[in-house]
């Protein structure tokens, strides 16, 4: 089998050359160890620079609202299912993409290897049949790549993109996850003194640098309701009250249309526990309306409309 | 001025709580397995061995946000003053960063009165750093990883004991009187001097400045920038985590009979910062934002102040969700 770098080049190079696209975005190395970078190719003479690894965390269908381009896009499992919420959503056409999908068989959080080196300087890093070895200053260490995944990657059940126009590399099948809402049962399970303890923790390391809405794909609205002036509805201060009513009607807003790539908490400077509230919402609407997001084109997204066996006990 | 004693490592808990009985002390502090640059209780907290925090020292001079008065029916009030502050463990280039932020709120024109205040009841305790990050290029923007500029005290990581240079008048008054302080010997110099030297060394990013202003001159409408931005996120990360920027808006939250006026961080990443009552933004994409922050850093700063609005900390490299370099920006221009 060739390597999926290799085919994604070639994927990229006669959809450029026979003008399908205008324009693909991928991956290419980064500047630093464990990290890949979002590169535009315009040019079939270009398409050396991409590469696909563990490493090609940002989720691109991020950039496809944005533009007016034909635009051919590597998209992994959870990146595709953004993808086809945004075709729902009528923020990107379906013929204006060429879906070059990637069975993603997880993506590496830097932050997990980091914190198990004990925060010493990763100066070079290699990855090598399942593992990723490591060196910096004086030091040397081999992680199983298992070992170091983003915690979105260890729930996602759809790596292989749900829909696509290419695929490269062999489908791996649909994961059936163990209890995959583990987390969320136990922040249930607590009472609200304890939720408000772990969410005032969380929320009050927030800088208001918004990159988990700028990394989000499905935070498009061209004026976020944080960014409204007139009425300024919420306050932009750094104070917890401001934080956190940001972080949960972003959560809500998201709701019944969040695919759970965990992009946003890769982005997060602070290393906030993003995904909590929006997994709650995802087992909500899950539990409720037996709906997922981004699986399917023609599925109607439950928030948008309604049948007369909703689930309403929560209306007295 | 220069007066040199030691102190042994076991014993910089007990200079700080020392410190903390008589003035409120700022030091790196890991919470969550993030850096941040906080007000101790207790001197125990404080985290000398990491490279930089995350959190900026300049927090305690220009905060996030920061209550500038509340106000009542007719009756306004400023927040009061406090006493003494100490920063504690400031790496070099933050410490310099200090200096170009004085440049923007404490000129002969116009003096800030919320960061002179706090700036003028502050003294700054550096320590160099034996290792620099990869990130790191501070010897390119006119710093170095002892580089004094800025700060009071400077501690220099002897391995058991810490060299404590006394820079200033104000940092000879902290210390006065101490007893946990010894004499430095002539050898704690020559190895101060040693490593200090070794860590020069150890930068090795670099980062060619040597023109770019005069080549930014031309570059206002150049296509360098519609390549450039195209994977930025357009969020705030390389913004707020950088010790020298310094733009704020200010927001009166409240009504007529009472509120309070808010200062708050704002980054010319967003595009409200350029936002027009009329709806007109003369900055409506990420090309002209982009191009902002470079220019102001390294064309618009040098202009207005005489120098580049970078330390070379390396913060806005580690910390960008998609991994845009600064150092490949700007030799991307150097190239042009």
């Amino acid at each position: 089998m060739k390597d999926l770098s290799q085919q994604i080049k070639e994927v990229a190079r006669s959809l450029l050359q026979d003008g399908k696209v205008d324009l693909v975005i991928g991956y290419e190395n980064g500047s630093l160890p464990l990290r890949a970078s979002p590169c535009f190719i315009r040019s079939a003479g270009e398409v050396e620079r991409l590469i696909w690894n563990a490493c090609c965390e940002t989720n691109l269908a991020t950039y496809l609202p944005d533009t007016n381009d034909r635009v051919g896009v590597v998209a992994k499992g959870c990146d595709a299912r953004a993808i086809v919420v945004e075709i729902a959503e009528r923020q990107v056409a379906r013929e204006r993409v060429v879906i070059i999908g990637v069975p993603c068989e997880g993506i590496i959080d830097r932050r997990k290897v980091a914190s198990r080196l004990g925060w010493k300087e990763i100066l070079q890093a290699n990855l090598e049949d399942g593992r990723i070895l490591l060196a910096g200053d004086g030091f040397e260490e081999t992680l199983p790549l298992e070992d170091s995944l983003y915690e979105a990657c260890l729930t996602c059940e759809q790596r292989t993109p749900p829909v696509y126009d290419y695929l490269v590399g062999e489908p791996i099948p649909a994961v059936d996850v163990i209890d995959p809402f583990r987390e969320v049962t136990t922040l249930e399970s607590q009472g609200a003194d304890q939720k408000w303890a772990y969410f005032s923790q969380e929320f009050s390391k927030c800088i208001r640098c918004y990159a988990c809405r700028e990394a989000c794909p499905l935070c498009y609205c061209p004026e976020c309701f944080i960014d409204q002036t007139q009425p300024s509805w919420f306050g932009k201060t750094n104070d917890l009250s401001d934080t956190l009513i940001f972080h949960v009607v972003r959560a809500l807003h998201l709701a019944g249309r969040c695919v759970d790539c965990g992009t946003c908490s890769r982005a997060c400077p602070m290393g906030i526990d993003l995904r909590a509230l929006n997994r709650k919402m995802i087992k909500d609407v899950w539990e409720r309306y037996g709906y997922r997001a981004g699986l399917d084109l023609a599925a109607i997204p439950p928030l948008s409309t309604f049948k007369l066996d909703d689930p309403q006990e929560f209306i007295k | 001025m220069m007066d040199a004693r030691a102190i042994d490592k076991g014993r910089i808990v007990g200079l700080l709580d020392e410190l903390i009985e008589r003035c409120e002390v700022f030091a790196p502090v890991m919470s969550d397995d993030v850096v941040l640059f906080d007000k101790i209780a207790w001197g125990s907290e404080a985290r000398l061995d990491f490279g930089n925090s995350k959190r900026l020292p300049k927090e305690a001079f220009f905060p996030p946000s920061e209550v500038m008065f509340i106000y009542e029916g007719a009756q306004a009030e400023a927040p009061p003053s406090k006493g003494d502050r100490v920063l504690f463990g400031i790496r070099p280039c933050d410490a310099r960063s200090f200096l170009l932020l004085d440049k923007v709120f404490n000129t002969p024109d116009y003096q800030d009165a919320y960061y002179v205040e706090k700036r003028e009841r502050t003294c700054v305790v550096g320590i160099g750093c034996n290792r620099p990050l990869s990130t790191c290029f501070c010897t390119s923007v006119g710093g170095g990883p002892f580089n004094e500029e800025g700060i009071d005290v400077l501690l220099s990581d002897l391995g058991d004991r810490y060299l404590v240079q006394v820079i200033s008048e104000r940092g000879r008054r902290l210390l006065e009187g101490n007893g946990l302080l010894g004499e430095a010997t002539e050898s704690d110099l020559r190895e101060g001097n040693r490593i200090a030297a070794e860590a020069r060394e150890r930068v090795t990013s670099m980062v060619e400045t040597e023109g770019l202003r005069d080549r930014l001159m031309g570059m206002y409408d150049d296509p360098f920038w519609d390549a450039l931005h195209q994977k930025c996120l357009g969020c705030g990360v390389c913004t707020y985590l950088c010790p020298t920027c310094h733009c704020f808006d200010v927001l009166d939250e409240g009504g007529e009979q009472r509120g309070r006026r808010v200062r708050i961080w704002d980054t010319c990443q967003s595009a409200l910062f350029t936002l027009h009552a009329s709806g007109h933004n003369p900055r409506p994409s990420g090309r002209e934002r982009m191009r902002q922050r470079i220019m102001h850093k390294f064309r618009y700063f040098v202009d207005n102040c005489g120098e580049i609005a970078c330390v070379g900390c390396g913060r806005c490299i580690r910390n960008c969700p998609v991994n845009m370099d600064l150092r490949e920006v700007l030799s991307g221009i150097m190239e042009r």
